[in-house]
């Protein structure tokens, strides 16, 4: 088992939380592990990733090397689509589909999804609508990341293990929305497929 | 798997050098070293008296650490690579006295200038020291070699420079940490009393002892665990790759390298070794993270004799500047990754900016309206922090940004020059770090400028360490010299703009020093407390 993903956003919005709960599914899964972060400057509302390699085998380069990367699960639709150089030609991009707009010349919106539509795999969806749904927008991350599970290589019963290890602290009520929220993007991505 | 921990590069370090019996960690935060001392202050209990408060500034951290390990425990300093300019004088005399307890340094180095102002490598300040340096290629060699430098360095008596560069630093990966923590040292000055006294005569000799040292210190690279010589079958090429460097050469080769391998990870790089894969192989590529270091050292000045063999940075194998990746050595081995897909040209460059009802915001606001309205020929200079990032849309507000506290001294020189207005931006964190002994020429002179010490009460750059004047700016300018009617304070908010802008032309118009503090707090700090206290 070998995946190369990377995650990309907007400084702020909170990768590095999706990275910590697939990092934590991968270690309970016995698997070979390395995720480069991205701290300081950029996070000051720049672009952001990280990437997050996990294979059965010892990983040698923190970094994804051009055109390798199995899946790009992006916050943005325009950040997902800075980093599709990195992308395998049998790749997914899963990405939130609403723009985070902090620059004057944000492309627009309608230009980006038949951009991102042009790609031969992609999941695209509102992931604040569908967490507001179930009660919090705060659950946001933890829809996007539930839709990339057909394309991770991790079981999903591990990964439901990983979101309650990681909120525990918060309580049950948060627990159960986080797992909700999974739930409710993994079954968007399948229907998608 | 048992007992594998999911630790940054960072983490790895500080959890080492935790169980290698430190008694204390002395730093000013910067990127990408930050997280060291940060994840020693959240291990520790205040009964295991481990110090971890932050230091004004990267020299006193260092002069800190000395003192403790003159008084016979171990300390870790750490910093950003530029750091090390801050803390080099002491840096490179506490290889001349020597240590008692274990001394390590940590110094992070920055390729491709992600969060800094240049990329220099602190190789050059180990070897200009005549000091031992490590530099792991992953995060448990970090681990595996901070608890092995503190054995080290209390062995040969000197300080030891554990040299890492962003990528390890803020890349996470599974570390066992090794059985048995030890127990910190007991107080002990060293044996010899005039060992730290750096007078001319008492410093040669320790000078010659230093020298006498290298040998051993050869002899433990020729011998070290972290060097190793892996043969193959094609001596077409021989790599010599130091740090992470080498985990991007194996990338390129996950069926195996054809080629011999030297991987380097201990310093003075290994004489012995290096000879053999210089006999063996036709050339050899150079992979350094950083600046071509030990490439230039192997090429010779004049390139000749063997020096013709070596490929590497200078003579453009690999890129001679930046972060190198699994691509740039790929090309270099010939092995290249082609992508599929291109960035889309709709793609817009996306640059940090400063945060939504952030107080610089409000500051740059009233600055660059009243100097480009009333003051034209004004220029400001910047400093290191947050508000670097007014030079950016915008505001377009400062003509420099040089190192910490340049902005004090170099509007002091301009306006020494005749420049009028010469103006200062500085941070409250950068202003203590090292604006104050500029201010203080600044005094001494009644120089014709106006600071501004714009306080967010943190350092907020890195992430919001606590500031080390936090409460007491007015009464250091005050204490320094600066006349107590030209200390303004005003809080940066859209409802003061008018009290701003008045405060901001009176001391522009007063031909002598003044100090601006527009005053509110941080808002990433602000939202911290708010979602700590729910």
């Amino acid at each position: 088992m070998k995946k190369d993903i990377l995650l990309s956003g907007v400084g702020g919005q909170g990768i590095l939380s999706i990275a910590t709960v697939i990092g934590e599914a991968a270690l309970k899964s016995g698997l070979y592990m390395k995720q480069a972060e991205v701290h300081g400057m950029s996070q000051r509302g720049g672009d952001v990733q990280s990437t997050l390699r996990l294979s059965d085998a010892p990983i040698s380069s923190d970094l994804i090397p051009l055109g390798c990367c199995d899946l790009i699960i992006s916050m943005e639709p325009m950040e997902g689509l800075r980093y599709l150089p990195y992308l395998n030609p049998e790749g997914w991009l899963v990405t939130n589909d609403t723009p985070f707009v902090n620059i004057p010349r944000y492309p627009e919106q309608s230009a980006l999804e038949a951009e991102i539509n042009r790609l031969p795999h992609r999941v695209m969806l509102n992931i604040e609508a569908v967490a507001r749904e179930l009660g919090s927008v705060r659950a946001a991350n933890m829809v996007l990341l539930g839709a990339t599970i057909p394309f991770l290589g991790l079981a999903y019963d591990t990964m439901r293990e990983a979101v309650s290890d990681i909120f525990r602290r918060k309580g049950d009520e948060i627990v159960e929305l986080n797992l909700k929220a999974l739930a409710a993007g993994k079954e968007i991505a399948e229907t998608n497929l | 798997m048992d007992n594998k921990q999911l630790f940054l590069g960072d983490e790895a370090i500080a959890q080492a050098a935790l169980d290698a019996g430190l008694s204390g960690v002395y730093a000013y935060p910067g990127t990408p070293s930050t997280e060291i001392t940060e994840y020693i202050q959240s291990h520790t209990r205040p009964e295991e008296k481990i110090h971890s408060r932050w230091c004004t500034n990267e020299k006193t951290a260092m002069e800190a650490a000395l003192g403790m390990s003159y008084a016979g425990k171990r300390a870790l300093v750490c910093m950003k690579h530029v750091g090390m300019n801050v803390a080099a004088d002491c840096f490179v005399n506490s290889a001349i006295t020597g240590v008692n307890g274990g001394l390590v340094v940590v110094a992070a180095d920055d390729p491709s200038m992600h969060s800094s102002q240049d990329e220099q490598d602190s190789r050059f300040y180990g070897d200009f020291a005549l000091l031992p340096m490590m530099e792991p290629s992953s995060q448990q060699e970090a681990y595996d070699m901070v608890r092995h430098a503190y054995d080290f360095s209390e062995q040969m008596g000197e300080p030891v420079l554990l040299r890492i560069t962003t990528r390890l630093a803020h890349s996470r990966s599974g570390v066992t940490p090794q059985a048995g923590r030890r127990s910190q040292n007991e107080v002990s000055v060293p044996a010899d009393e005039r060992q730290f006294v750096l007078l001319p005569a008492l410093a040669r000799k320790r000078y010659a002892l230093l020298i006498e040292k290298q040998a051993e210190l050869l002899r433990a690279s020729e011998e070290s665990p972290y060097n190793i010589y892996t043969d193959g079958p094609d001596k077409r090429k021989g790599i010599v790759a130091f740090g992470i460097g080498y985990n991007y050469v194996m990338e390129n080769f996950l069926e195996g390298c054809p080629y011999p391998v030297l991987k380097i990870g201990q310093y003075p790089m290994p004489e012995e070794k290096l000879k053999k894969i210089f006999a063996e192989c036709e050339e050899v590529l150079v992979v350094e993270e950083g600046q071509p270091f030990a490439e230039r050292l192997l090429r010779g000045y004049l390139g000749s004799g063997d020096g013709q063999k070596v490929r590497g940075r200078l003579d453009g194998t690999l890129p001679r500047t930046g972060e190198l990746t699994p691509d740039s050595v790929g090309r270099a081995l010939g092995r290249e990754h082609k992508p599929a897909y291109s960035v889309p040209s709709l793609v817009e460059m996306r640059p940090p900016a400063l945060c939504d009802g952030c107080g610089h915001r409000d500051m740059y606001t009233i600055l660059t309206e009243v100097l480009r309205n009333e003051y034209p020929a004004a220029r400001v200079f910047g400093d290191i922090g947050c508000y670097t990032l007014g030079a950016g849309a915008p505001f377009y507000a400062i003509n420099s940004c040089v190192d910490m506290g340049a902005s004090i001294t170099m509007a002091k020189g301009a306006a020494d020059a005749g420049l009028y207005p010469a103006v200062s931006v500085i941070g409250d964190s950068t202003f203590t770090h090292s604006g104050i002994t500029g201010l203080l020429d600044c005094v001494n002179e009644n120089t014709d400028m106006t600071i501004i010490i714009s306080d967010n009460e943190t350092t907020a750059m890195t992430g919001g360490q606590d500031s080390a004047g936090t409460g007491r700016l007015e009464s250091i300018c005050r204490g320094i010299g600066v006349a107590p009617e030209h200390i303004r304070v005003v809080v940066p908010l859209k409802k003061n703009y008018e009290e701003m802008r008045t405060i901001l032309r009176e001391e522009l118009d007063y031909h002598g020093l003044s100090v601006i503090i527009p005053r509110r707090e941080c808002v990433q700090t602000l939202k911290r407390k708010k979602n700590k206290k729910q």
